[in-house]
């Protein structure tokens, strides 16, 4: 009794060790973005609340808490409140099988991609949901886009994967990042460098964001899905988004740039590859996450929204097809044990 | 030839990246942002801004209403009532503009044969109750009072232009 209470209690603590830092990176993500989007066109972003500005995702945060839920007339109250909250639980369930580094993780499982995929394909239920469950035209409209966009590019997504955990061997995470190792090189985005540009430029269209997001093109359908959604509802889609850019911009680490392997090793003799700054540790897991949480900015700043037969044709007819000859090149390749790096060591 | 050429291009996403690089290096640039209530824009000295009566140095006001501002407000925002003084002068005994309807044009400005109401370079300013938009003779007169330095100033330097 004492035993399992303990062991319930060590399970919660080491849940809340990954999600208490998890929101509030995406607090100060919405920070960095207003602030790398005002930079990159030349404003300076929020500065007043605080210095510098820092303080202002507390302030955000205030005022959605204080605003107002406001359920519109005609919709349906249950599937309403439950859209936000599934797309959330998605998001922050995926977290349980993410390796930071070698032996930190929360739930070691073997079929750890796996139950990721299955997490991130059960996000877009929430956009479905809250789509049709806000009784407005353009919710309906975003949440249809969005459905179908998410579909397209999620199998170009698994593809790139399936690509992957042939060239790993390993549905486990921690086994993909073991898989990579020995330097820089033998990473996969050099071996399977198409499939980390394919992968890279799905995880933008999987979370919705820009140039790929249609889902809300305030443009033309107002706001998309969440435009029924104020205060806390709308604040836990908002978490979710982002959190899922980071889910996203982590999971690209661990799968082609190594998770917390140095990118040293193998270049340096041994001996400085060990321990602190050179070595492989969490600090290369974050560094490698922060570049591409700043691509996702990068990219919102630079490209304009693509139109929706675009977005159809680069998913259906461009990244599938490029994905499935990938998976048979890879897979002759593995065959046949083609040097340098798949022939086996 | 050039199809190949293309579709080679744009698989290494040659240009995505350039734009890539456009921006970034517009990040490293300097800002033009002007944190507003420490540093303001510079302002000219032709600024149109809120309304003001002006007098003469002897402390006469110097609106003989002959409603010229009136008749040309395209907005149709001045409103001006007179009537003789005992000194046998006219002038006004209600000179009213409406800020919501003013359009900020300056042509009451340009019509003043006697450089009266004039516009100066105030632009700070904010309504708390309904009917304070109405400007009435005496806050412009008073408004012009306060300003007269830098309204003079103002005129001086645009007089070499006119």
């Amino acid at each position: 009794m004492v035993d399992s209470l303990v062991t319930l209690a060590w399970t919660v603590a080491k849940v809340l060790m990954v999600l208490v830092p998890l929101v509030l990176a995406v607090a100060w993500y919405t920070y960095a973005e207003r602030k790398v989007i005002g930079y990159i066109q030349v404003r300076m972003g929020p500065n007043r609340v605080g210095p510098r500005g820092w303080l202002q995702p507390i302030a955000d945060g205030i005022k959605l808490v204080l605003k107002e839920v406001i359920v519109p007339a005609g919709a349906n109250r249950f599937l309403f409140v439950l859209a936000p909250v599934l797309s959330l639980a998605a998001a922050l369930a995926a977290w349980a099988v993410l390796p930071f580094g070698d032996g930190l993780v929360l739930a070691d499982i073997n079929a750890g991609l796996l139950y990721v995929l299955a997490m991130t394909s059960i996000g877009v239920y929430g956009v479905i949901i809250a789509g049709w469950a806000s009784n407005s035209k353009y919710a309906l409209l975003g949440a249809m886009r969005s459905a179908a966009q998410i579909v397209a590019y999620e199998i170009a997504m698994g593809f790139a994967l399936v690509v992957v955990l042939m060239a790993a061997g390993s549905l486990n995470l921690r086994e993909i990042v073991h898989a990579q190792e020995g330097g820089v090189l033998n990473w996969f985005w050099l071996p399977l460098l198409p499939m980390f540009v394919v992968y890279v430029i799905a995880g933008v269209a999987e979370t919705n964001r820009a140039p790929f997001d249609v889902a809300e093109g305030e443009s033309e359908i107002v706001a998309g899905f969440h435009v029924e959604y104020s205060g806390m509802s709308f604040m836990v889609f908002f978490l979710a988004e982002y959190a899922n850019m980071i889910l996203i911009s982590v999971l690209i680490t661990i799968m082609f740039l190594g998770g917390w392997l140095s990118p040293f090793e193998g270049i340096f003799p041994d001996r400085f590859t060990e321990g602190f700054p050179l070595g492989p540790g969490l600090h290369w897991f974050f560094l490698k996450t922060l570049f591409f949480m700043f691509l996702y900015l990068w990219l919102r700043a630079t490209f304009p929204r693509y139109r929706y037969d675009q977005i159809m044709r680069l998913g259906w007819k461009v990244f599938i097809p490029l994905t499935i000859v990938w998976i048979v090149v890879v897979g002759i390749a593995i065959m046949l044990g083609v040097p340098p790096w798949f022939d086996g060591t | 030839m050039s199809k190949a050429r293309d579709l080679v291009r744009s698989f290494m996403l040659v240009e995505l990246f350039r734009g890539l690089f456009l921006t970034i290096r517009y990040m490293f640039a300097g800002k033009f942002t002007v944190r507003y209530p420490e540093e303001k824009a510079p302002q000219s000295p032709r600024f149109r801004g809120l309304h003001a009566l002006r007098r003469y140095p002897n402390g006469e006001e110097r609106c003989i209403a002959c409603k010229l501002c009136e008749a040309v407000c395209p907005a149709l925002a001045i409103t001006i009532d007179s009537e003789p003084r005992q000194d046998g002068t006219r002038r006004t005994t209600r000179y009213d503009i409406d800020l919501f309807k003013c359009i900020f044009c300056g042509f009451c400005e340009e019509a003043c044969p006697v450089d009266s109401i004039v516009e100066t370079r105030i632009y700070e300013y904010h309504f708390e109750k309904r009917g304070e938009q109405i400007m009435t003779k005496d806050k412009l007169l008073a408004i012009g009072d306060r300003y007269e330095a830098q309204i003079a100033k103002d005129r001086m330097q645009d007089a070499l232009y006119r």
